[in-house]
């Protein structure tokens, strides 16, 4: 069983012990201990069920690779799934539980599967569950989302906070072990802004469990040395517990901070994610030791040996009383000499190679251990936890030699640098035969914007595995015994996670699968949480080999970002609840608020949909609102229109490049409605422009589309017609507007008084600057609503006032505000289009029957080559008509209108489709516009429109103007 | 998430400041232009894995408009400067030379200027 030892412990504090719960079982554990630790100091060697089948899992690694041991974390409001034991601080308090078992973890029903693994290889989803069809939704789909899934989603909205922040440096330093706090000191000696992320909680990697002396000190001695000298410098940063998810183009480097994870509830942020943008990142990431392949190395007890080490340095864990180590390489004997100091058993190391003369090997044989060269495991004995090893010879088929019994086996199969950030960006690999490994090729490293090289990697991440930069060789092996056969490598795991074989692997190979990318996802290889830091390697050697290949020539999948997997919560930093995105008000949203407006997003702006009174629904609201509007007299707040300003000598001329009419003819003082295309043809924007002065004209845009359309204009001033002088201003927000509208607008107006609005001074589509009730104002008398209509622009800080006193001079006449539900009504009720409703980018304003407002003899426009394109120009496009159904009913938003037959998927064949349809509470009926082939020439034809319960609804083709079709209404 | 210099501001813009903007040095054809003419202004972009020109706005900054060469697989960048021009200045033109010997000057939607 595994335990905590009596002394030792170079991370723990003895004195400060916490209490912690594990599948609500009490666990005693000490301030420093990493969860994993405190498991295992409490002889929990199970500690989770493999994916597919359900396999026993215990810890096998130390750091953020580990594969098995993650746990859901906290409870409720503070529940995590997915969390590595292995990276998480104990603290009082914790509670954790296991995942991906039920009903319990030491009784799961789900590893039935793993009696039937012989039938579920690699691809097993693919291959069975295609038929019969409907099996798949009802039958095996929600089986496999009951046993899939580790971890539970939190069901509560997180309680912690997290935030954002940015830094910016010269040199950005990954890993704080001893190749990265020399390369900070390096950097800050010349005079470079530093900063050093580490992703644990203290400095050092692995030189202190590893190393003895650095630079021919002591090592805690040189790492207090070298921290205190840091820390003493202006230049150097030194951030722990942050973890460089990823590098990104031009030196953006993405980093997590876990701030607060382990003192949760303090009242800091849980995380703080760090956008750093540096001139450099050197990273000293250090290296993943690998898994051997031998059948049963999965079973809780087997480790690497490396964490064992950790696990025993750091923490003072012992793994059980008796370990045995298979290697292929030196570093693993320092495990068995680590445990024989610490007074545990080591019986055997088992090595791989044959002949063994190193440093470490010598000591561990002059220490009385037994080292069995040549030899490799068999397989592994034991369920929930190892009970003992078969030993065979390496060069063998596994034929058992030795029988070992133990509790823990303590593996290195090599190690592989961490090249990942190197990665991100593009930065190349090359395949190293010395140590058997990829390793950065400084040829061909990501670059930065001016061409230098952006990530340079340094120890054991650029492969330097050893201090003293004289690594001993490392041969690869990469299944153990090399004959290993069929019935050994079945039990062989290469992703422990995902439960990934050597067989597998071999399968995909045979099942014709080349691409390393392939053979991933048909496998899941290297799919799990862990992403393949672990074992992708011994996977790409498995693939290589069966596929006769060299394993450069394989090469590895692509590394993305992140690192590690970044909370949700930390990407989405403070953009939560209220402060979700930015938003846009007019001068007016307070008393609409006040008025009780119900709002709808438009782009960011929220604008009011309707004013509902107590007891009304929405539609009730809007169709009061619309023949409030219509017999009387409605207040629309039309302040988020777009109003951009085009001024200079050439700006007449630049705006009959932009509108499809003609602007430079229209006489100050008066107001023209305007179109505008995209080079394509299509119609990108509406509305109408008012002649300032000479040389001046005031562009209204839909409300989405004040800054794209700005945008457009000075995409073409600049890029296109630069000689051209124009100047352009958006002063969208500079102004807050109120459409006054309805038969009561102008007494509503002259009781404000102070400017004449008489039909013979301000006739409609005129302007005129003036003042209304005190207030600066400029009068636009046009109407998109078919009545009597004005709408004035007063400056911004004046909006509210206004709006106030229209209001207070309105009660007399009966005066409500209305929403954009009622505007959209009533627009439709006259049949004038509205931008992204009969327009969806594929409509030309030719379809929607505007050929009015296309100008027959300029030469040119933006859209009208793209517009004599033959099939824009086809006879045969659907085009905009009315439509009011036989039965009064509102025909259903989206629905096409069909025509006889079908296609060849069997569809029913279409001959256009509504844009709009509203119930009109003037017309009491359901009324539409649509586009129709042939449309125009249909009047009086009976088509139908599907529904979307099934069935038609019948509606007879019409014009499009609903209402006052001579235009009586709004002249007066 | 890329840097460039605004050649108006003089500032290093990170691409968040930054809208894109597609080809540079196109020719627009209008009206009276064949349909060849008018599909190779429209749709073919060059797309090109290596040197390209683009354009840029600096939106969340000065609001110009600007053009800039780069490396779409390296995403090296080569140079950015002002739109108000018909090719790429000298300057730009001869680092591109000296960074990637092999490149064959092309920027202009014909093609006309590659060899």
């Amino acid at each position: 069983m595994s335990t905590r030892l009596a002394k030792g412990g170079r991370l723990i504090d003895r004195t400060a012990a916490v209490e912690f719960t594990f599948n609500g079982k009490r666990m005693k554990g000490f301030a420093g201990d990493s969860l994993a630790a405190g498991l295992l100091a409490n002889d929990q060697m199970l500690v989770g069920r493999s994916f597919k089948y359900h396999r026993p899992r215990g810890i096998v690694a130390s750091g953020p690779e580990e594969p098995n041991a993650l746990v859901n974390l906290g409870r409720e409001a503070r529940l995590e799934p997915n969390q590595r034991t292995t990276t998480t601080e104990l603290f009082d308090g914790l509670e954790a539980t296991s995942q991906n078992h039920w009903p319990s973890l030491e009784f799961d029903v789900g590893v039935i599967n793993n009696y039937a693994a012989r039938f579920m290889p690699a691809g097993f989803y693919y291959k069975t569950f295609i038929h019969p069809r409907p099996f798949w939704k009802h039958v095996f789909e929600p089986i496999i989302r009951r046993a899939a899934g580790l971890g539970k989603a939190p069901t509560q909205g997180d309680a912690d906070r997290y935030e954002h922040a940015y830094a910016f440096c010269d040199v950005l330093v990954v890993g704080a072990g001893v190749a990265g706090l020399l390369a900070a000191k390096a950097a800050a000696d010349t005079g470079a802004r530093v900063i050093l992320l580490e992703q644990a909680p203290v400095l050092g990697g692995r030189a202190p469990v590893d190393d003895a002396q650095v630079q021919g000190k002591p090592v805690e001695a040189w790492l207090s040395a070298m921290e205190a000298d840091l820390a003493a410098r202006d230049n150097v940063t030194v951030r722990l517990r942050t973890c460089a998810a990823g590098v990104y183009d031009h030196g953006y480097v993405l980093a997590d901070e876990r701030v607060a994870d382990h003192t949760p509830g303090d009242g800091r942020p849980k995380h703080r994610l760090w956008r750093i943008r540096t001139a450099k990142v050197i990273t000293a990431t250090g290296a993943i030791e690998r898994p051997l392949s031998f059948a049963g190395n999965d079973i809780p007890g087997v480790m690497l040996a490396g964490a064992v080490r950790d696990f025993a340095v750091n923490f003072a864990v012992s793994p059980g009383d008796r370990t045995v180590v298979v290697t292929n390489n030196d570093s693993a004997y320092q495990t068995a000499l680590v445990l024989k100091a610490a007074g545990l058993e080591v019986p055997a190391i088992l090595d791989a190679r044959d002949v063994v003369t190193g440093a470490l090997p010598e000591a561990a044989r002059k220490a009385g251990i037994r080292v069995l060269t040549g030899h490799a495991i068999a397989s592994v004995k034991g369920g929930k936890r190892v009970t003992g090893v078969s030993v065979c010879l390496q060069a063998g088929e596994g034929a058992v030699t030795e029988e070992i019994a133990c509790e823990a086996v303590a593996m290195s199969g090599g190690w592989s640098p961490v090249v990942h950030l190197y990665s991100h960006c593009g930065g190349k690999l090359n395949w190293d035969n010395g140590i058997s490994a990829f390793v950065p090729d400084p040829m061909r490293p990501p670059l930065n914007h001016d061409g230098s090289a952006m990530v340079e990697c340094v120890g054991a991440a650029n492969g330097d595995l050893d201090l003293s930069g004289t690594a001993p060789a490392i041969p690869p092996v990469w299944v153990m015994p090399q004959g290993a056969p069929i019935k050994l490598r079945l039990k062989m795991w290469l992703d422990y996670q995902n439960d990934v074989k050597v067989s597998d692997v071999q399968l995909a190979a045979r099942e014709g699968y080349m691409s390393v990318e392939h053979t991933k996802r048909y496998t899941t290889l290297g799919m799990a949480t862990d992403q393949g830091k672990l074992s992708n390697i011994n996977g790409l050697a498995i693939l290589a080999d069966a596929l006769g290949s060299e394993i450069p020539q394989v090469g590895t999948t692509t590394f993305r970002p992140p690192y590690t997997p970044v909370t949700i919560g930390a990407l989405a930093g403070e953009s939560r609840g209220d402060i979700f995105q930015p938003l846009r008000r007019t001068p007016m949203h307070e008393a609409h608020e006040r008025a009780g407006a119900y709002f709808e997003p438009v782009g960011l702006w929220r604008r009011p949909y309707t004013f509902p009174r107590a007891g009304e629904t929405h539609e009730q609201a809007v169709h009061r609102e619309v023949v409030n509007t219509r017999t009387n007299v409605g207040l629309l707040d039309a302040s988020t229109l777009g109003k951009i300003v085009v001024k200079g000598p050439d700006a007449g001329r630049f705006l009959d490049m932009l509108y499809t009419g003609v602007m430079s003819t229209l006489p100050v003082g008066k107001c023209r409605y305007g179109l505008m295309c995209n080079e394509q043809g299509f119609l990108s924007d509406d509305g109408v422009v008012a002649r300032i002065d000479e040389d001046t004209w005031l562009c209204h845009t839909t409300s989405s589309g004040a800054d794209r359309i700005h945008g457009w204009m000075e995409d073409w001033l600049q890029c296109e017609w630069w000689d051209w002088q124009v100047f352009t201003a958006n002063v969208t927000e500079q102004y807050a507007q109120v459409a006054v509208v309805g038969p009561n607008a102008r007494k509503l107006l002259e009781t404000l008084g102070g400017m004449d609005v008489s039909k013979e001074t301000l006739p409609f589509m005129q302007w005129a600057d003036g003042t209304l009730g005190g207030f600066p104002c400029r009068v636009y008398r046009i109407s998109f609503s078919g009545e009597l209509s004005y709408e004035i622009a007063v400056p911004a800080s004046h909006g509210a006032a206004f709006w106030a006193a229209c209001t207070q001079a309105g009660k007399a006449f009966g005066a409500m505000p209305y929403g954009t539900e009622g505007l959209h009504v009533l627009r439709a009720e006259k049949g004038f289009i509205m931008i992204g409703d009969e327009t969806d980018g594929t409509v030309i304003p030719q379809d929607l029957g505007l050929d009015w407002a296309i100008s027959k003899k300029k030469a040119d426009y933006l859209g009208k080559r793209g517009q004599e394109r033959s099939y824009l120009a086809s006879p045969d496009r659907w085009k905009l008509v009315g439509f009011e159904t036989l039965d009064g009913s509102v025909v259903p938003d989206g629905a096409y209108i069909i025509a006889d037959g079908t296609n060849a998927n069997g569809q029913r064949n279409t001959q256009g489709r509504v844009t709009s349809t509203y119930y009109s509470p003037t017309l009491k009926r359901g009324i539409a516009m649509g586009l129709l082939k042939h449309g125009p020439t249909r009047m009086g034809d009976v088509v139908e429109f599907n529904t979307v319960q099934g069935g038609t609804v019948k509606a007879r083709v019409r014009d499009t103007m609903f209402y006052d079709k001579d235009g009586e209404k709004q002249n007066v | 998430m890329l840097t460039l210099e605004c050649p108006y501001c003089g500032l290093m813009a990170d691409e968040t400041e930054l809208s894109p903007g597609y080809e540079a040095h196109l020719k627009r054809f209008g009206p009276a232009s064949s349909p060849e003419e008018f599909e190779a202004y429209m749709f073919a972009r060059k797309n090109p894995k290596g040197v390209h020109f683009e354009r840029w706005r600096h939106s969340y900054g000065c609001g110009k408009w600007f053009l800039a060469a780069r490396c779409t697989a390296t995403l090296e960048v080569f140079g950015t400067y002002p739109a108000q021009v018909g090719e790429p200045p000298a300057d730009i033109i001869a680092k591109i030379q000296a960074r990637r010997p092999e490149w064959k000057a092309g920027w202009q939607p014909d093609g006309k200027d590659t060899k």
